[in-house]
């Protein structure tokens, strides 16, 4: 077996009383003494913060020095559009393979800072990114650089309604962020940031990558802050279950693509073409046109059982049309009264929102529906 | 009345030939937050060892498993609403299941109170 890693916050985590699991090769909080439920609460009320230093940082540079050239490489590997993005702009996209499916799900930002707007910032997941590197290192042509960052950059979020008020008191600037925009800032004399204002919870907040020297400095000065609470990989992910969020090896792996996904508007409209010009361009095009390939939706069980991964989506007949790839229970679901929410997919004709369905839990068929997402109100900040 | 535990955390409660079964204080800490409890049919025939239940907490679903054989009486049908007593208070209102116990015998090898908190600090 081998060992299991460290972000620069274990040694914290460990004494703030949290529960460490491994995931994905790291060995991460999935909950503290507050509680998977008292964390989700906490973040939808004021501020949760998250350490995900175990995510992978990258930045695509060009040795020409342009933003065209970084752009147009990291363009022949995503579906999102890349070129026109401006200073400071963030864009979610894929990194898909020559079938289409998925490979990954990523963050990708036009630095914002002066000097720097030619690079781009690449954040991905844990669990994939040796393979995103290697795939980005295979593909990109000579004279584009990949620089992974992971040696000297930490990653914390803090989301929720609190989340920014609470920043704005190291730096008033960031409350100048909009949902989606990215820029490099000191948060102290000392401390400077990438900083944009994303997430994974469906709140309003940010996405702060800090040096792995500074983070425990900026961690400690957050949690004095008296609406902030470190919160664990389990609240993580009712979180973004309730905000409709994909996770990577539950809703994408290698076999879908980001149209079954639910992602076109992340494929912006020049891009969806076959003759688009990147990795998977022909599958993105041929689902859009295709009706019968499946689609990933919102199930909202009725009564109280949740309907975990892998469960059986049957039609009212008994026929099975697809299974649950995340289910559990958000409690801000239903107008904050809570209740099991659960994504999967389903074959095309059962997605339209109030499509009743059966669900086989424990071997007993329960009812529940098709629904739109989120589960919960997004609440991002767009100015 | 004596009070029976076993190497799964489960507790009966034993008056007679009734037991009351439950999870202990320490499952329901290491549950979390429990959000539903799947109670068995009334009438339902169990053995030893048998799934009687699910507990539910936000991260995953674990069978609850009956610490003897019988018949069951009566269910906490409070618990549909307020899944969260089991939380609150797991050996008293958080309370899963009524048993007709066929043969008190199986009570052997069950642990007492002393022996569970015992076997609690060395897992």
């Amino acid at each position: 077996m081998t060992e299991l890693k460290q972000t620069k916050l274990h040694a914290k985590h460990v004494a703030l009383g949290a529960k460490m699991v491994p995931f994905a090769g790291y060995d991460m909080p999935v909950q503290y003494p507050l509680g998977v439920l008292g964390e989700h609460n906490h973040t939808r009320a004021a501020a949760g913060l998250f350490d995900v230093s175990h995510m992978g940082q990258c930045f695509i540079i060009a040795d020409d020095g342009t933003f065209v050239t970084a752009a147009k490489a990291l363009e022949k590997l995503v579906p999102a559009s890349i070129q026109d993005l401006e200073p400071g702009q963030q864009r979610y996209s894929q990194f898909l393979n020559e079938d289409g499916g998925t490979l990954d799900d990523l963050m990708i930002s036009r630095l914002g800072f002066e000097g720097h707007t030619h690079k781009l910032y690449l954040v991905v997941n844990a669990g994939c990114k040796d393979a995103d590197y290697a795939h980005i290192q295979k593909h990109l042509p000579a004279g584009v650089k990949l620089d992974v960052a992971d040696d000297t950059l930490s990653l914390i979020a803090l989301q929720g309604p609190k989340a920014v008020d609470v920043l704005a008191r190291l730096n008033p600037a960031v409350k100048n962020l909009v949902f989606m925009t990215h820029t490099d800032l000191p948060l102290t004399n000392t401390i400077w940031v990438h900083i944009s204002r994303s997430g994974y919870t469906g709140e309003d907040g940010c996405e702060i990558s800090v040096k792995h020297d500074d983070v425990e400095a900026l961690t400690d000065l957050l949690l004095a802050e008296p609406e902030v609470e470190m919160i664990g990989l389990g609240a993580r992910d009712s979180l973004r279950m309730e905000a409709g969020l994909c996770l990577y090896g539950h809703e994408l792996d290698p076999s879908v693509s980001p149209i079954e996904a639910g992602l076109i508007w992340s494929v912006q409209k020049h891009r969806r073409s076959a003759d688009a010009g990147y990795l998977g361009a022909a599958r993105v095009a041929s689902d859009l046109a295709d009706k019968t390939t499946k689609r990933l939706v919102g199930i909202q069980p009725e009564g109280r059982a949740p309907a975990r991964e892998h469960t059986e989506i049957q039609d009212m007949d008994g026929n099975v049309i697809g299974e649950i790839t995340s289910g559990g229970f958000g409690p801000s679901s239903r107008g904050g009264a809570g209740g099991p929410v659960a994504m999967g997919y389903v074959a095309r004709k059962f997605v339209k929102a109030g499509t009743p369905v059966q669900l086989i839990v424990r071997g007993k068929p329960r009812p529940a529906k098709v629904v739109k997402m989120p589960f919960a109100p997004h609440n991002y900040f767009r100015g | 009345m004596s009070i029976h535990f076993t190497e799964d955390h489960e507790w009966i409660a034993v008056d007679g030939d009734v037991g009351i079964v439950g999870i202990s204080d320490y499952a329901a800490k290491a549950l979390g937050d429990v959000v539903f409890v799947e109670l068995p049919d009334i009438g339902l025939e169990l053995d030893k060892g048998d799934e009687a239940a699910v507990v539910e907490s936000v991260k995953a679903a674990s069978e609850v498993y009956s610490p003897i054989g019988g018949e069951v009486t009566e269910v906490n049908g409070a618990l549909e609403d307020e899944p969260a007593k089991v939380n609150e208070d797991p050996q008293g209102d958080g309370w899963f299941l009524k048993i007709k116990i066929s043969d008190a015998d199986e009570l052997e090898g069950l642990m007492d109170e002393a022996a569970y908190k015992t076997y609690c600090e060395g897992l």
